[in-house]
């Protein structure tokens, strides 16, 4: 093998900026949900669609990769749903790509697997989402656990059901009560009703046309799973699903939910290039593993990772866009942090309790609402993303905000973490 | 007036399968910031998929009526600001239900079915607000008159088909499509839709040729074309988008009242050269565009319904539906009388015997529909590299044309070989003849076949008028010969008539069939008799023609007598086309077999022993009209009683009645549809005559001859 490879070009790490995201309204999963009988993979082109008419100096042959994610890839999630959704969406048959998965972070593993390799200086611009069709494809609908999880006790299976991991992560952290995450929950269907009455969340919002027998098309242009309104008294009186007298239940945590996601991601240089507006800058991200049993502890560790990698504390960071899996979940990471329950900078515009998690579709949700956060609050300079993953593990990104007044202003602590990485390198 | 007064109509017709109007409210997408207000979309759907295409009988055009006067009563109430159409995917409508027109009896019937289809569209025009087409798919006759009376269109790039094909049918676009066309897109291109495309194979229009011509104003691709058609009537509702539509003209104009008669005039001549209007309809169509330049669109409604009226009354419409949904979209599709395609054998390689012009437009066929290899046989090297030459050079013109791909041409130069052995044979599953047309040749070459192939490998000949029984003989399976009758040019007329000598075994006949599917032609099922359909038909017409003109008739008489039947082209014409000595051999064949019916003419052997090639001059005379030279004529003699133009037509019917009833006694096909398809697809004979028993019903013919008609009341004629 050649040895200068890699020589004959000195590597430079590429800056890498969110230019745009969008999604589908949620459905609800199920026969009577608003996209029964209309495919995911349809889904994600409407998303892959409306990015490149909202995006029109991107010239569709310039898009280097379509990475998308989805938890089940069968049917019509299956196929290397990245590329088939590429053709369907009419891009040029030269645009490359390929299908990801990682549970819940699958849109957000999607992010960073194609920012690493803009980073890396493999692509200019790229489009990475997620879908699940919950109602087509029910968590973990053929799947095949490997006997020796049971066997060897490497997992408890009950561990395979989210659900339980939730009671499980009240078992640990018993100062976390039904009574915090109903009032979590409430607080996340007013948050959300909030945000859709100032307008906050429709403009990410693409409209999806769907056919339902003797009903004739309809555009679907609003989430179908929030409840606006929903009471503490409501929430008291839903059941335990997962165990009697547990403090899990449906009104506490995200439902089954239809939805895709896609993101425009560039390198700063092409962004400039192109004349594409940047919404947000990232900064660092990781991932991490936890006992499978308590899955939803995950973004702790994700996150002092992420921050570690990034060179940063809590405290720089002044939005936080955390998956709503569970209540409990995210209760336990702000616990962990020492921040309140009602602190101003968690989901400003409400979570998944409210609006619906279509599991692998989620990552991208998070990040355009936390690019619209920066955009109208320019005080604040770093936000993160976060969200558990089944199977026992979390997923951080951090992003800084350009609007912000130091923007593109070299941080000590970042560049003494940039050195340091470099180094390591 | 109210379409609910129509009830009576649809009370007629309980088992109309009804494409419902179900309505949605959506709120139109922000303009500058701000809805408009409330859209109503009324989609089209018969709850049935695809293969079930939406189609308008009495009760849906109730229904779509009754929902669009609901509408207009919201849109008064200021409910809603805007109503669009659209379809269940891949239609927006696919035309009236033909069957159900087809079997109204009486005019009256007619009459509300015309006035019901007015009733319901004008709604559109007049809901108070603009009302909005999203042609989603398919959009054919009355269909595109949805469309047309709506205020504006949007149409999908993925939209099939787009056309006004009522001339071809037998009607006129009288659901207010004569009357919009022109003044939408200018007369030139309505004559085009209306007219030169219904008459040239039922052409269709595709979503951007309809966008280009001005028939929508915007047009948006099919992933999100709903999505994107609303958002433009939101704009287009908001003021913020005002359609161009530069093909639009102003009928009172003095310069487009010129263009106006000139396209008419046009019209005109397109069909009488296409039909000799033997058809009233298109003329029809022409008729009310140059009335409806100067009257309003209320009196060209009236005009319509009654045209429509009319119109329905005619065997030629009857006969139009039975030829095109009865025979050529249903019958082809399941040929009377073929055995299980589970009999089928799979053929994975062909072998054509001979190299010629005809063996090499059967091996080029194969191999681009079946893409199997082919491999050709002659009797020496020359005539086998000419045979894969003019395959090779075939697929350079197609490849030129961008009619194929590089790699599809490589594929298919590579799939065609030649060979002088017939060795080559030996792993093909489906040898076919195309050598000489003389028994003993014939016989000589499966002979020679059938000690290299295997023993269940297919053996078909190309024969058009030699005895496959005859041809079996001999054999040591007879069973697995079969007739294989194509027509020429192969690659483009769809008929294949397959044959069946008495011991061709079920097996070998679902092969057959098979192979037709897979080379996209219609095949019927045909007994071995001499000259099969088509050809016996043809001669039977062109030898009495012939016979008259023998007698003494003029050939402008004799030639032109038929001008009433449309014919594709005259029979001295389709002669010299043949080529008047194959013409003359296939008719000694028919006249050892028959007799006197098929008369061997002294006068063209002449002819043909001169070596001329058509009694008519190869460019007509002085006066533009064809004449016979004189030095042809010098060289016939002629019988000294002469007939009229009219007996010529008369015992030129009398003849094909007698004719085809014998060919259905002698058990040739199933029943007279399979002789009315064979001469619809086989020799382009007109739908309006629905092949030709239907015509020789209507004219009379088969009851002078044969005391009854082919066909029963009402399959292609008024109901009983």
């Amino acid at each position: 093998m050649s040895q200068n490879r890699s020589s004959a070009n000195p590597r430079t790490i590429r800056e890498v900026v969110f230019v745009d995201g969008v999604r589908t309204p949620f459905g609800r999963a199920g026969e009577k949900g608003i996209y029964a009988g209309t495919r995911a993979d349809d889904l994600v082109v409407k998303c892959i669609r409306e990015l490149m008419r909202r995006n029109p100096s991107v010239p569709a042959d310039r898009i280097d990769e379509v990475a998308i994610a989805a938890t089940t890839q069968t049917g019509d999630q299956g196929l290397t749903i990245g590329r088939t959704a590429a053709l369907l969406a009419g891009l040029p048959r030269t645009v490359p790509g390929f299908a990801i998965d990682r549970m819940c972070a699958g849109a957000m593993t999607a992010v960073t697997t194609t920012a690493s390799g803009i980073g890396f200086g493999a692509y200019d611009v790229v489009i990475a989402g997620g879908v699940e069709h919950m109602g087509n494809h029910p968590m973990g609908a053929g799947a095949d656990p490997n006997p020796r999880f049971l066997s060897e006790r490497i997992v408890d299976p009950a561990a395979l059901n989210m659900g339980n991991t939730a009671e499980n992560l009240h078992d640990r952290f018993p100062a976390i009560t039904k009574d915090r995450a109903d009032a979590y929950a409430v607080a996340s269907q007013d948050k959300l009703a909030a945000a859709y009455g100032r307008g906050q969340i429709q403009p990410d919002l693409v409209p999806v046309a769907t056919m339902k027998p003797g009903r004739g098309w309809t555009v679907n242009t609003v989430d179908e799973p929030p409840r606006p309104g929903t009471s503490l008294e409501d929430l008291a009186a839903l059941r335990t699903p997962f165990r009697a007298h547990g403090r899990v239940t449906a009104g506490n945590a995200a439902g089954l939910n239809d939805g895709a996601t896609a993101a425009l991601l560039a390198s700063a240089d092409a962004a400039a290039e192109l004349g594409l507006p940047v919404k947000m800058r990232l900064v660092s991200y990781a991932f991490a593993g936890v006992e499978p049993e308590v899955m939803g502890i995950g973004p702790v560790p994700a996150t002092e990772k992420a921050l570690k990698n990034a060179g940063l504390g809590i405290d720089d960071i002044g939005l936080f866009e955390i998956n709503e899996a569970f209540a409990v979940q995210v209760l336990s990471f702000l616990d962990h942090f020492g921040i309140a329950d009602e602190d101003p900078r968690v989901n400003r515009y409400g979570g998944a309790i409210a609006v619906g998690h279509p599991l692998a579709s989620s990552g991208v949700r998070l990040m355009n609402q936390l690019a619209r956060q920066f955009e109208e609050d320019p005080s604040v300079r770093y936000g993160l993303t976060t969200m558990c993953i089944g199977l026992g593990m979390g997923a951080t990104v951090i992003w800084e905000n350009p609007h912000h007044a130091d923007y593109g202003s070299v941080d000590t602590a970042e560049s003494a973490a940039t050195t340091e990485t470099g180094a390591a390198a | 007036m109210s379409a609910a007064d129509f009830r009576k109509l649809a009370d007629l017709f309980p088992n109309e399968t009804v494409t419902h109007s179900y309505v949605q409210d959506l709120a139109l997408p922000a303009v500058d910031g701000k809805s408009p207000g409330i859209f109503a979309l009324v989609t089209l759907d018969n709850g049935l998929d695809h293969s079930k295409p939406t189609t308008l009988g009495p009760a849906t055009l109730v229904e779509l009526g009754t929902v669009l006067e609901g509408l207009k009563e919201r849109a008064a109430r200021g409910e809603i600001v805007g109503v669009g159409v659209t379809g269940k995917p891949h239609f927006l409508v696919a035309g009236a239900d033909l069957s159900t027109v087809k079997s109204l009896s009486g005019r009256e019937h007619g009459l509300w079915m015309a006035q019901l289809g007015h009733e319901a569209y004008s709604a559109l025009a007049n809901l108070g607000v603009p009302s909005f087409a999203f042609i989603n798919g398919l959009a054919l006759g009355g269909g595109l008159e949805i469309a047309l009376q709506s205020t504006y269109r949007t149409v999908s790039t993925g939209a099939g088909a787009l056309a006004l094909p009522e001339a071809f049918i037998g009607l006129i676009p009288g659901w207010g499509g004569v009357y919009i066309l022109p003044r939408l897109i200018g007369p030139e291109n309505a004559v085009k839709v209306m007219i030169e495309n219904p008459l040239s194979n039922n052409r269709t229009l595709t979503g951007p040729q309809a966008y280009q011509l001005g028939v929508a104003d915007a047009l948006f691709e099919p992933a999100d074309f709903v999505e994107q058609s609303l958002a433009w009537a939101s704009k287009v509702i908001a003021g913020a988008v005002t359609p161009e539509r530069p093909n639009a003209v102003d009928p009172s104009a003095p310069e487009v009242a010129e263009r106006w008669a000139g396209a008419v005039a046009a019209g005109r001549a397109f069909v009488e050269a296409k039909t000799s209007n033997a058809s009233p309809a298109p003329a029809k169509v022409l008729d009310v565009l140059e009335a409806n330049r100067t009257i309003s669109q209320a009196e060209s409604a009236e005009l319509e319904c009654e045209t429509l009226a009319d119109l329905m009354q005619t065997d030629e419409f009857r006969s139009t539906v039975y030829a095109f949904l009865d025979l050529v979209q249903r019958r082809s599709k399941r040929p009377a009388g073929a055995p299980d395609r589970k009999l089928a054998r799979p053929v994975t390689k062909i072998g054509v015997v001979g190299a010629g012009l005809m063996a090499s437009q059967l091996a080029l066929l194969f191999a681009r529909q079946l893409k199997v290899p082919v491999v050709m046989t002659d009797i020496d090297q020359a005539r086998v590299d000419k045979g894969v030459a003019y395959v090779h050079a075939e697929v350079e013109r197609l490849l030129e044309k961008k009619r194929i791909t590089a790699d599809a041409a490589n594929r298919t130069r590579a799939l065609v070989t030649g060979s002088v052995s017939k060795e080559a044979f030996a792993d093909a599953d489906f040898v076919i003849e195309a050598v000489f047309e003389e028994l003993s040749v014939k016989k000589q070459v499966f002979k020679e076949v059938e000690a290299i192939v295997s023993p269940d490998c297919i053996l078909a000949t190309n024969t058009s008028s030699l005895s496959v029984t005859a041809m079996a003989e001999g054999l040591a399976h007879p069973e697995r010969l079969v007739g294989f009758h194509f027509f020429n040019p192969v690659a483009v007329m769809p008929l294949l008539e397959i044959v069946r000598a008495p011991k061709t075994e079920d097996a070998v006949l679902a092969t057959a069939f098979e192979l037709a599917k897979g080379l996209k032609k219609s095949a019927v099922l045909v007994k071995d008799a001499p000259a099969f359909v088509v050809n016996r038909i043809l001669l039977r017409l062109m030898g009495e023609v012939t016979a008259a003109f023998d007698e003494g008739t003029p050939a402008e008489v004799a030639d032109n007598a038929l001008r009433e039947m449309g014919l594709p082209m005259t029979p001295f014409t389709l002669g010299a086309m043949v080529g008047l000595p194959v013409a003359q051999h296939v008719q000694e064949s028919l006249h050892a077999a028959f007799g006197d019916r098929f008369p061997v003419s002294r006068n063209l052997q002449t002819l043909i022993d001169n070596g001329v090639k058509s009694i008519w001059a190869p460019a007509p005379g002085a006066d533009g009209k064809p004449s016979v030279p004189a030095e042809t004529l010098a060289l016939l003699s002629f019988g000294t009683s002469p007939s009229t133009g009219e007996e010529v037509l008369r015992r030129t019917q009398d003849a094909l009645a007698e004719e085809i009833a014998l060919m259905l006694d002698e058990g040739v096909v199933a029943g007279p549809e399979d002789i009315d398809l064979c001469m619809i697809l086989g020799a382009g004979w007109p739908m309006f005559l629905g092949g030709i028993t239907p015509y020789l019903d209507r004219v009379g013919a088969s009851e002078r001859v044969n005391g009854r008609k082919f066909l029963a009341a009402g399959v292609a004629s008024a109901p009983a």
